[in-house]
């Protein structure tokens, strides 16, 4: 096959679009398939990142028997930001997006990251309760280890900072 | 150094060629998207708000506690910046082509030394990068993670306890980093064997591009090589598994060299040699065709064909030979035909002063 631009060097890229349900393919060689990406340094060709975003999305969210429908009007309440222009551009509107479309969302993480779950740094002064957690999660590890050893007075310490932890969670320490 | 002698001057830091594998590995970038609470993203943003971003971010790098931590920052608004100007910071890698649309809502913070720069308003409110010179991405990272906690002092960030840092694409959530290495790989190429080593790539969950995106071969057989999942992965197992792929492309390319120079010693000295001489000689030169002789001349440095030539005044004319660098040298706009011979003749005085 031969590329769609120049028609002369053999298509190596294919691109698929779904937009509306409706398929797009487009066949590029190498040398057309970068010149159409916009340029840049140790930065993705955004827009074309967005466009095949989009295309997923549309997928997930809008047409279809599982999306819903436009009309339907599901806006982020703190940005407006409405799940079909979601859908268009593939950026949201604000941090208030991600709780507000989280059902939508996870899916389109997990194929994405392969993940739905941030294991990565916590913010020291804005993560508060977040840090917290992560402070729980790891010490269980440790107690799990100090179990297998047997070492079981460093594991009654574990397990006592483990439930003032605990404490300070449930008392919405932190947060 | 200010702003304005950043744009005077094509060095950076990263060009320096003194980190480890750096005659393979040119540069290692790793930068990190953030957001603030309660704002809209960038691209929602009216006028009103994007300069309550910018004066949000002033203040920050302007907080004692902070600015110890991160050093001289200097902000400056995009709008402040001439047209060339503010090309010649995408050129020298400082900020994104991106960053250039609707500036006047933008800014760009610098530390002197250029190593740090902070983009404010681009996809996201804040875009911390950090670039150093060959394989440093820990080391990048460690200076990303301290300026962002030295912001953090100041700034609330958008972060949620499930899904980490909030950011305007879907693709950067978690961690919101990128981490990258700039790969020379002319002996792959030569060999035939980059397909095969990108594909593989691109199986491990990394992404691979050419250096400014255009016709990927032409552009002095550079590649991006970054991470592309940013949850469910902390920062360190991210940028561990890029150093362990990069280490494995960079033996890939010393053998291919090795291979190379053993099956076809004179091909590789001849593309070698007639690279220096056209670069040493040439009346006109385009800016594809200087990057496709640098690579061919880099080769030959990185493999003691050739000495006599410093690697970092590669890295530095990769920069000046772009057209914004060109028109400020000649201080008037240019023909592209003038800047072809404006190039060689720049290329040429710069080769004229080598003990080669």
């Amino acid at each position: 096959m031969l590329c769609e631009r120049c028609g002369q060097r053999p298509a190596t890229v294919h691109f698929t679009e779904i937009t509306n349900g409706h398929k797009r393919e487009t066949h590029l060689c190498e040398v057309c398939a970068g010149e159409i990406q916009p340029q840049g340094f140790g930065f993705p060709p955004q827009l074309f990142l967005h466009n095949f975003l989009a295309g997923i999305l549309n997928q997930e969210l809008g047409g279809g028997n599982f999306g819903w429908p436009e009309s339907a009007g599901n806006k982020c309440e703190k940005c407006g930001l409405a799940e079909s222009q979601f859908a268009k551009q593939g950026l949201l509107g604000c941090g208030d997006c991600y709780p507000y479309f989280e059902e939508k969302l996870l899916p389109l993480f997990r194929r994405i990251h392969g993940n739905t779950r941030h294991t990565g740094k916590v913010p020291a002064r804005t993560g508060g309760r977040a840090r917290l957690v992560k402070e729980i999660e790891n010490l269980k590890r440790l107690l799990k280890e100090a179990v297998s050893r047997e070492e079981f007075e460093r594991a009654a310490q574990l397990r006592d900072s483990i439930r003032q932890l605990e404490r300070g969670l449930e008392e919405g320490g932190g947060a | 150094m200010t702003l304005r002698e950043t744009v005077n001057n094509a060095h950076s830091h990263w060009m320096d060629a003194d980190g480890p594998e750096s005659e393979i590995i040119i540069s290692s970038r790793v930068r990190v998207a953030r957001n603030l609470a309660g704002i809209p993203f960038p691209h929602l943003l009216n006028k009103e708000n994007s300069e309550k971003v910018i004066h949000a971010v002033r203040l920050a790098i302007s907080n004692k506690e902070a600015s110890e931590l991160l050093g001289g920052l200097e902000l400056s608004s995009l709008g402040e910046l001439s047209p060339l100007e503010r090309q010649i910071l995408v050129d020298k890698h400082l900020i994104s082509p991106d960053l250039l649309n609707d500036f006047q809502r933008k800014a760009v913070v610098l530390r002197e030394d250029e190593v740090v720069s902070i983009m404010v308003n681009e996809e996201d409110h804040l875009r911390i990068q950090c670039i150093l010179p060959g394989l440093q991405l820990k080391e990048a990272w460690d200076v990303v993670n301290r300026v962002d906690d030295g912001l953090e002092k100041t700034l609330d960030y958008a972060f949620s306890e499930k899904v980490g840092y909030l950011t305007s694409c879907p693709t950067n959530v978690g961690t919101g980093m990128r981490a990258s290495v700039m790969i020379h790989l002319p002996g792959l190429k030569l060999a035939k064997q980059l397909a095969g080593v990108l594909n593989a790539i691109n199986k491990l969950g990394l992404t691979v591009r050419g250096l400014y995106g255009e016709g990927t071969e032409a552009l002095g057989d550079l590649f991006q090589i970054s991470n592309q999942i940013t949850l469910g992965q902390s920062e360190e197992e991210i940028i561990n598994n890029l150093i362990s792929i990069a280490r494995q492309i960079l033996a890939q390319e010393q053998a291919a060299r090795r291979n190379l120079y053993k099956d076809r010693r004179e091909v590789i000295e001849d593309r070698v040699f007639r690279a220096f001489g056209a670069l040493k000689y040439a009346r006109i030169l385009s800016s594809e065709e200087a990057m496709r002789l640098f690579s061919d001349l880099r080769l030959g440095v990185e493999m003691k064909i050739i000495s006599g030539i410093p690697v970092r005044l590669l890295n530095e004319l990769m920069v000046k030979i772009r057209p914004a660098f060109i028109t400020k040298m000649a201080g008037r706009e240019l023909t592209p035909y003038q800047r072809d011979i404006f190039r060689a003749g720049l290329i040429r005085r710069e080769f004229a002063n080598l003990p080669v």
